[in-house]
């Protein structure tokens, strides 16, 4: 992993914050479709513990995503309440940065431009102060060479690691990641793996981190919350007790995920007998 | 290099078979004078002040009234694009209004204004308004909701939102919209230069009125190369650099 310098000035928004504690209590959520209405997440309840890294797993349609954008703010749930560090939450905020699957880079700003984004918007710091913490995120991620390039010169993995750049440059609590590598190759995804882990601990964040990709939750998570699909459900919670940093290639690692996989095959399982 | 010389040889070619057709006598010099006429007769237009003067006039008249519709256009497009009322309403009329032909506003525009240069800017202004509105509502209803969201997580919202978001991801359209605008307005302009005959001042489309009724085929010609030459200038200087900054951003084409 890259060591990037602190600059001096801006070192009181580089200080690392104490993360968040999420609690999600009785969360539900419908969604209206042509053949009637949907039931996404039937009364969710979880805990996040502060700096704790969680990963969602479930199929495709489970109501994980739903989630994740309830407790970013972007979507309200029907029923029940997310709490963050005790308070409600009641509409998006810079306290929980969202990564997104695809890229959602901003195609009119170069790299550094994306980075200083969200800065720009954070009031009571100076222009050099922005500049010089956007610089020490594109350092943190290996792209400071990057910093003038347009983003469809970048390959996936370049931009995935710009958006984890955009999303811890205003210093949020929580980071929410939506499958940030599904669309990436083997080889750079196991990249990113260690690199996630390092900025994790170097930076001190909550995170929930959504996927369909059980040896990279096992890779990641301190737990794994399997979801259940129609309705979106916790269906079962495993901890993960390897110590860091994990390789995704390792064969504890392995005997965890065989274990998720079992539990997510068996509820394929049922769901089929269900449906019949 | 190479491909400025293979475009003069080009045009130069041009000239050439032009001037070709002229010596062979096919058809009779009234109708179609030698390159070196119309030379000529550009020559003395210039040496005169009359071409600097009509170019000067319609230019006026084209900036004017071309700034006046991107005034009213942009926002009227964001409007469109953002509240449904005025997307049934607004959006509905600038469609109808774009499909039709600029020219057919001179009619109006002259019993409504008469001779004068509120006619002349009231056409142009049809001209460039209802291509711009449509093209900045396409362009903001396809702005991916993905940037929306993302920049609502990161802290922005209302002005900020629609400044530096919606607005600079919509630019490929809008450009593209200004572009279309641009020329829509040039040919209004034209139109009504042709048929309004005002005192207020002498355009280049009223030059080329003036080479017809006088059967001055080499004016006629002239004052058509000089409008061909100030819209592939307008392009070159104002739009070109802009669509090639787009093009680098978005990377949207190998130039």
């Amino acid at each position: 992993m890259r060591r990037a310098v602190r600059p001096s000035s801006a070192t009181q928004e580089l200080e690392v914050i104490p993360p968040s504690k999420l609690a999600i209590e009785n969360v539900s959520k419908n969604f209206r479709s042509a053949s009637g209405p949907i039931l996404a997440l039937d009364r969710v309840s979880l805990n996040v513990a502060e700096g704790e890294f969680v990963c969602l797993v479930g199929a495709s349609g489970c109501g994980k995503t739903t989630l994740l954008n309830i407790i970013a703010g972007l979507e309200k749930p029907d029923t029940g309440i997310v709490l963050a560090d005790g308070k409600p939450v009641t509409g998006p905020g810079r306290e929980r940065l969202v990564m997104f699957q695809e890229p959602a880079l901003f195609p009119w700003l170069d790299v550094f431009g994306n980075v200083l984004f969200g800065l720009k918007l954070k009031p009571n710091l100076t222009n050099k102060d922005r500049r010089d913490v956007a610089k020490y995120y594109l350092e943190l991620v290996g792209l400071s060479r990057f910093d003038h390039a347009n983003i469809h010169e970048l390959s996936g993995g370049m931009k995935q690691r710009v958006s984890l750049a955009r999303a811890l440059a205003p210093n949020p609590r929580v980071l929410l990641m939506d499958e940030p590598f599904a669309a990436l190759d083997a080889l750079t995804r196991e990249q990113l793996y260690g690199d996630i882990q390092e900025i994790w601990k170097a930076r001190r964040k909550t995170i929930v981190f959504v996927t369909h990709n059980v040896r990279e939750a096992a890779c990641l998570g301190d737990r794994v919350l399997l979801f259940s699909p129609h309705p979106g459900r916790v269906q079962e919670e495993f901890t993960i007790d390897l110590p860091r940093p994990r390789d995704i290639n390792s064969v504890d690692l392995a005997a965890h995920a065989t274990r998720i996989t079992k539990a997510l095959k068996s509820i394929g399982k049922t769901e089929t007998v269900v449906t019949k | 290099m190479k491909r400025f010389l293979l475009a003069s040889a080009f045009f130069a070619a041009l000239v050439c078979l032009w001037e070709a057709a002229y010596r062979a006598k096919i058809w009779s010099p009234v109708l179609l004078p030698s390159p070196g006429q119309v030379v000529t007769y550009l020559q003395g237009a210039a040496a005169d002040g009359t071409l600097a003067k009509a170019t000067v006039i319609t230019m006026r008249r084209l900036l004017v009234g071309y700034l006046i519709g991107l005034v009213l256009g942009l926002p009227l497009g964001l409007v469109t694009a953002r509240w449904k009322l005025f997307g049934d309403t607004i959006g509905t009329l600038a469609l109808g209004l774009q499909t039709l032909p600029s020219v057919c506003w001179v009619p109006l525009a002259l019993l409504w204004f008469g001779q004068t240069e509120a006619a002349m800017l009231f056409v142009v202004v049809m001209g460039t308004l209802w291509s711009v509105i449509i093209a900045t509502e396409t362009g903001v209803r396809h702005v991916p909701p993905i940037y929306r969201r993302a920049a609502l997580t990161m802290g922005s919202s209302r002005l900020h939102m629609w400044f530096k978001v919606i607005l600079p991801a919509a630019l490929p359209f809008i450009v593209t919209g200004m572009k279309q605008g641009w020329a829509f307005a040039w040919r209004s302009l034209m139109a009504a230069e042709i048929f309004v005959t005002i005192l207020t001042g002498f355009g280049l489309g009223q030059l080329l009125h003036y080479g017809r009724e006088l059967s001055a085929m080499e004016q006629v010609i002239g004052i058509m190369i000089v409008i061909v030459v100030i819209g592939l200038l307008a392009d070159k200087i104002f739009f070109s650099p802009i669509e090639k900054f787009l093009h680098r951003r978005w990377g949207t084409s190998q130039a």
